[in-house]
């Protein structure tokens, strides 16, 4: 069934607690993640991205609504998806009393392969991640990005065919997130794995995610590739300082004046002119300021962000939403501090 | 079922190769009935000599209570492994494997079960050295251990549903403090049966502790009444059932 989606969420709505004190994880989600993709779930913590990933994962029941798995439905067949699924969660799922090939091997075994297979698998999995030579000692004396890469492991050992991660780089220095994001890439593409990512940074959604979604307070704001996402808020923005502020001001005229310059705005040294395509207009407007006799001191092309596209569909920033009180969003274990 | 039964020896063992690896909380869990065998043996030694009594050999009265109470109070903590495993992602990543609800209680009530005879050996050693005898022999100290796991399994399995329910330390903690001393002390494992105040031995009458401590004790004398050994035993293998049930419960609901 290569056409089955990796994962079909429909209206999922799930509830926490009851009557005033209630908190709405989920508002009614739905979605579908190709098969063989990588699909970012992007939102601010407590948004409802780990409450959906725990119903995938058969970890909790949705209130309402339905979803189905590589065609399983979460709630009729649990153990044919949990056949099917590898989950990382966002907290270490490692026993730091085992040691890694113990912890690999012992996950294989419980999702019923046989022994020698696990043991092959796991000395695959820990050369293929760097960490044989740390193989043998017991985890709790792993560096942390050693122990995430573990986590990643476990969740790959059995080879599902769809992949849970949740926050997978959480807490993780900046080198050591780059080594996991290669690692994520590597193994996905290699065992042909379809992913499900939930994270709240923007930067890791938009280097991993072929497709995203971004949910806030439970609900879906926006869908699509990164970019489609990005294009569909317009206009790059091309920006042009100045050494001088009158050489600004005549840069302005000129360039708002070009055909196809929606508009340019003078800031004391900065022209910042929005145009459909910012790398296709920048001769023209090289060329204009050149006419005016100024002299510009940087030009840079930007496309709008990840965080452009949030403003846009959450009306709020990214940042901002992430730092909102932990008390209005989520529930139970869904919280864990930054 | 194979399935489970495989299931069940890879968690056992994964839990007995984190006690190989932390013997020291075995020790632990020692230290305080070793100070009830030797303190309060030699304290209350001569509380045996009260009229119907019934034995003058007043630590091997004690040592197959203390044994019990051992068991009874290091299961209660049983849970806390849970706990651990919860408050990692460990639970969780189990949970999204097809293992069964039952191999997860089982192989936390096997591995009680080994800690459990562990202790009541070592136990048994010093009383032994201490100067308690056991006339029954090997057949006595074998009905022992039997009645002593089946009351850790009734308890185990009490933490390990209350540790999956709750999911709070705290709880585990509030649990064993309030059943185990009260539980303790409205049994016979200090004095004979006969000399408790009337109250105490009808409560004792309903107490899981004194069942265990009653056949523990019938079990090692010369010429142990089986009849009585089997019937307490049976009521706490009951009860050993109604608290795993509980367990394999409480797994089922936390998956919702």
């Amino acid at each position: 069934m290569p056409d089955t989606p990796a994962v079909e969420a429909v209206d999922l709505v799930k509830t926490f607690g009851k009557g005033a004190r209630a908190v709405h994880a989920l508002r009614g989600i739905s979605f579908q993640v190709p098969a063989a993709t990588v699909f970012g779930l992007l939102g601010p913590n407590g948004a409802g991205k780990s409450t959906t990933v725990r119903i995938l994962a058969t970890l909790s029941a949705p209130g309402s609504g339905s979803a189905a798995v590589a065609g399983l439905d979460v709630r009729r067949s649990p153990d044919a998806v949990r056949r099917t699924i590898g989950y990382v969660s966002q907290r270490p799922g490692f026993d730091p009393v085992a040691t890694g090939r113990e912890n690999l091997v012992l996950q294989g075994r419980l999702h019923g392969l046989p022994a020698a297979e696990c043991r092959r698998r796991a000395g695959e999995l820990l050369a293929r991640l760097d960490l044989l030579a740390a193989a043998d000692r017991l985890c709790r004396t792993w560096s942390g990005g050693m122990q995430r890469k573990l986590d990643v492991a476990m969740g790959l050992v059995h080879r599902p065919r769809v992949l849970f991660l949740d926050e997978p780089t959480t807490g993780l220095d900046p080198q050591a997130r780059r080594e996991l994001w290669d690692a994520i890439t590597r193994l996905s593409r290699h065992d042909g794995v379809s992913v499900l990512l939930t994270t709240h940074y923007l930067d890791e959604a938009d280097q991993l995610a072929d497709r995203l979604l971004i949910v806030d307070d439970g609900r879906v704001v926006a869908q699509g590739t990164p970019d489609e996402l990005k294009a569909a808020l317009g206009d790059d923005t091309v920006r042009v300082e100045f050494a001088d502020r009158h050489q600004a001001g005549a840069a302005r005229a000129a360039i708002g004046a070009l055909p196809g310059v929606g508009t340019a705005l003078a800031d004391d040294l900065t022209v910042t002119a929005r145009v459909a395509d910012g790398v296709g207009a920048l001769p023209g407007v090289l060329d204009a300021v050149a006419r005016t006799g100024g002299r510009a001191t940087s030009v840079a092309v930007a496309r709008p962000s990840l965080d452009d596209v949030y403003l846009h569909h959450a009306g709020r920033r990214f940042a901002q939403a992430g730092a909102a009180p932990a008390g209005s969003t989520g529930a139970g274990r869904e919280q864990v501090p930054a | 079922m194979s399935a489970t039964v495989v299931q069940t020896g890879l968690l056992t063992a994964r839990s007995l190769r984190r006690l190989s690896r932390q013997p020291a909380y075995l020790a632990f869990t020692l230290v305080q009935p070793l100070i009830w065998l030797l303190l309060f043996g030699e304290l209350f030694r001569r509380v045996s000599a009260l009229p119907g009594f019934g034995t003058g050999d007043y630590l091997g009265y004690l040592t197959p209570g203390v044994i019990v109470m051992t068991a009874m109070s290091t299961a209660g903590w049983s849970g806390t492994a849970i706990v651990e495993d919860l408050d990692r992602g460990v639970m969780d990543r189990t949970l999204t494997t097809p293992v069964r609800p039952i191999a997860l209680t089982g192989a936390s009530l096997i591995h009680q079960g080994v800690v459990t005879v562990v202790q009541s050996l070592i136990l048994l050693g010093v009383g032994l050295a201490a100067g308690a005898r056991y006339p029954a022999g090997v057949p006595g100290v074998l009905a022992l251990l039997a009645c002593t796991v089946l009351l850790g399994w009734a308890f185990a399995a009490l933490s390990d549903a209350l540790a999956v329910t709750v999911q709070q330390q705290a709880a585990l903690i509030a649990v064993s403090q309030f059943l185990t001393l009260p539980l303790t002390f409205l049994s016979s494992i200090m004095i004979a049966p006969e000399l408790l105040p009337g109250w105490v031995a009808t409560a004792a009458r309903y107490n899981p502790v004194d069942w265990a401590a009653r056949a523990a004790r019938e079990s090692l004398t010369a010429a142990p009444d089986w009849t009585a050994v089997l019937g307490r035993a049976g009521l706490l293998a009951a009860l050993a059932a109604v608290t795993a049930g509980l367990t394999v419960t409480a797994y089922r609901s936390h998956r919702r």
